[in-house]
């Protein structure tokens, strides 16, 4: 592997990572919060599944820098500026329907991106793209439900719903934007040229939402940066919150 | 008449390949080894085990795979494997993630699926799977009265690879191991 090639994979490897873990963390923030046990239980489920597949890339990334850190390192150690996460999956929990949106967006995101990075050239990248799979079938049959029940549901919930796409739509955008280091990647064959997968994605995304007689907005704006470590304030109170324990206790073992 | 005992391709694969003249004790002390989560099981049953090796330096390379991505287990599974094989007075002992090819519960052993039922599981085959591929929203087996008259509570269940049903003829509660 030639240095650039390397070093655009650490990158890579960090960035989606990040995605995983930052939204894993939203995720798990619901937990105890839950409308009822078992959706409580499904959002452990659903939030352990991308911290599974944060602990991987990082293990991956941390493999490729070899500079002594480990996956903690990546998770615990860098701050806001650094992290180079999606700045959809930083936004706080919101209200219920806020998040189910959210997690229709990011499940129809991963559906279509991870048929394509199974294809990676990159053994660990297909692996972890092929495991990561089977998961998302279940969470966008989840987060796919909810947003039906709640578009089609009361006018509280329709209101509150619609609300969400609104205030979401906006940073959906950066989701399917490329990079010179992603770029270089997809024509290596290694990484996925997300560009490509706006429309698969819009189709699915309008599908559900007219049948949840929700309306698709316009794209009447959009908000980037997440990608180059520009961030919304959430996140560095979130990851004060992630990282407090590991900061407190440098090299802890229990 | 005689009936023909068939096994799957993948199983008899790792049949022969646990009875390796070389490794065969190996694979046999690590029998001891059994998913906390699902303590009837053995990584051997589960699937997690994938591979022994036994290098020309005596050093021995363990590899086992994850069910899920976040399955917490991996680490406890780590530790019990290198407990089992130094109290054998093997000393140097390294175990391995692999995650290509994916875990599947296709790689479960029959054995396995057995003592899962009568845990109280449902394992992978007592269930159809929907037209989407995933867990059914009814009919998985009961493992307590063998009735298919049941409903899915929750397709996320106490660990990852489960879903929650309950019988609607004796009334219990079940996990059902998730066909992946």
């Amino acid at each position: 592997m030639s240095d650039a090639i390397k070093a655009a994979t650490l990158e890579y490897a960090t960035r989606l990572g990040d995605d995983s873990v930052v939204l894993g963390h939203r995720i798990s923030e619901w937990i105890s919060f839950g409308p009822f046990l078992e959706e409580d239980i499904a959002y452990g489920n659903v939030s352990l599944d991308y911290i599974g597949r944060a602990r991987m890339f990082y293990t991956y990334a941390a493999e490729l820098a070899s500079d002594g850190r480990d996956e903690d390192d990546f998770a615990y150690m860098r701050n806001d500026r650094e992290y180079r996460n999606l700045l959809l999956f930083e936004m706080p929990k919101g209200d219920f329907a806020y998040s189910q949106v959210r997690q229709l967006f990011a499940d129809v995101y991963y559906t279509v991106l991870l048929p394509e990075l199974v294809q990676s050239k990159d053994e660990t990248l297909a692996a972890i793209a092929s495991k990561a799979i089977k998961e998302t079938k279940y969470h966008l049959r989840r987060s796919r439900d909810w947003v039906l029940r709640l578009g089609d549901g009361t006018e509280e919930s329709h209101k509150r719903t619609q609300k969400a796409v609104d205030a979401l739509w906006g940073y959906t955008h950066e989701l399917f934007d490329m990079d010179e280091t992603e770029q270089l990647l997809a024509d290596e064959g290694i990484g996925v040229d997300v560009s490509q997968l706006r429309d698969a994605w819009l189709k699915r995304v309008t599908d559900i939402l007219t049948e949840a007689t929700l309306t698709v907005p316009e794209d009447s704006w959009e908000v980037k940066g997440g990608r180059i470590g520009y961030h919304t304030e959430n996140l560095g109170h979130m990851l004060t919150e992630m990282q407090i324990v590991h900061r407190s206790h440098p090299g802890c073992k229990w | 008449m005689n009936a023909i005992p068939l096994m799957p391709v993948e199983e008899y694969q790792r049949l022969q390949q646990r009875s390796a003249e070389d490794v065969k004790e190996l694979w046999d002390l690590l029998d001891e080894v059994k998913d906390p989560e699902v303590p009837v099981l053995t990584i051997w049953d589960l699937g997690v085990l994938r591979d022994v090796v036994r290098e020309d330096d005596g050093q021995i390379i363990v590899t086992i795979t994850p069910t899920y991505s976040g399955c917490p287990a991996m680490d406890n599974i780590t530790s019990d494997i290198k407990q089992a094989l130094n109290d054998a007075g093997y000393n140097r002992v390294k175990v391995k993630t692999s995650l290509a090819p994916a875990w599947s519960s296709e790689w479960m052993s029959r054995d396995g699926r057995k003592k899962l039922r009568e845990y109280g599981i449902a394992p992978p085959e007592d269930a159809e799977l929907d037209e989407d591929g995933l867990t059914p929203d009814a009919h998985a087996q009961c493992p307590h009265c063998s009735s298919r008259n049941t409903r899915r509570v929750s397709e996320f269940g106490s660990t990852a690879c489960k879903a929650l049903f309950q019988c609607n003829d004796c009334n219990e509660p079940f996990d059902y191991f998730k066909k992946i």
